[in-house]
């Protein structure tokens, strides 16, 4: 059963890659890459299950982790075309809170 | 998934289908103009042969990969694409011809040596039989660590390895102190008057393969 969900997982690894492949827009390609790293976190969690040693979640854990800032990152890159611009306190940036100056 | 011989047949189905994935991507990158595309698919590509890293039982290496190859390398890469253009020059058909023989080459000199490697696992293998099988007998009576290599790099030689986490924080360190990262360019540019960057709100951001 874990098998079969870690078969259709890898399966669904190859979709994501097609559509980073062909993606037409950039955000297209963001967003596959991003799901990619959750079906990496989903298929090292049921991998561990799978060999028999459930205890690989915690590595499943740090994927999620670095999944979510690469992403974030990558995000405001292409915002700001910079990697120095803090996230917060800064005005007309089109965020719900960016009352402060910095 | 209790019989063993149909659990080889799935692992070595997993183990197909994500080195069939990496093939792909590896191809792609070479294949594909623009580098922002280049620079995603080598996130999948570390993403990718890290889970086959923890499929082949390297799990410190796998740990390695997905922080150093899917999250430092993915920025950094960015941050150079900032000093550079969008796309790849378009080269001459019969450019690459020299060096992909080259590769070709190697390739297959490797393919040779692989060979006379032991079996993964093999008891009788060098690797298991000298200073790695004591260590396999004594591990889990000095540390209780069920993993062999964990006990070797945090237990046996723990100074070694805080010595090399310690040189290797003070490098990043000073390569960020002497570029001037973060919040003093940040102060810099504020003092001298100039714009911070703003979003582009009227420039969707596109494709590189269409904005060239």
């Amino acid at each position: 059963m874990t098998a079969a969900a870690l078969i259709a997982i890898l399966l669904g690894m190859v979709l994501l890659l097609i559509r980073t492949l062909l993606g037409p827009t950039l955000y297209d390609r963001v967003l596959a890459v991003n799901s990619f790293g959750t079906k990496t976190v989903l298929a090292l969690g049921l991998l561990g299950f799978v060999m028999g040693r459930p205890e690989f979640l915690d590595i499943a854990i740090l994927y999620a982790l670095i999944n979510f800032v690469s992403t974030i990152a990558i995000l405001k890159f292409f915002r700001y075309r910079s990697f120095q611009v803090p996230l917060t306190g800064r005005t007309g940036t089109g965020g719900q809170g960016g009352k402060r100056n910095v | 998934m209790s019989d063993p011989v149909q659990a080889d047949i799935g692992l070595a189905l997993v183990n197909i289908l994500l080195l069939g994935i990496l093939f792909v991507v590896a191809l792609s990158i070479a294949r594909i103009r623009s580098l922002f595309a280049i620079v995603m698919l080598s996130g999948v590509y570390s993403l990718v042969s890290a889970v086959w890293y923890v499929v082949v039982d390297a799990v410190d290496v796998a740990f390695t990969e997905a922080a150093v190859g899917a999250g430092m390398s993915t920025v950094v890469l960015l941050g150079a694409m900032l000093l550079t253009s969008r796309t790849v020059k378009p080269d001459k058909k019969f450019a690459r011809l020299g060096p992909a023989l080259v590769v070709i080459a190697t390739g297959i000199m490797l393919i040779y040596a692989s060979v006379d490697l032991p079996a993964l696992g093999d008891p009788t293998s060098p690797v298991n039989t000298g200073v790695g099988l004591t260590y396999l007998q004594v591990n889990w009576a000095d540390t209780g660590i069920p993993n062999v290599v964990t006990s070797v790099l945090g237990s046996y030689r723990g100074y070694d390895t805080l010595g090399e986490t310690s040189v290797v924080f003070i490098a990043g360190l000073a390569v960020a102190l002497l570029l001037g990262f973060g919040e003093r360019s940040l102060a810099d540019s504020i003092r001298k008057g100039d714009r911070l960057p703003t979003p582009r709100e009227s420039e969707p951001a596109k494709d590189e393969d269409d904005a060239s």
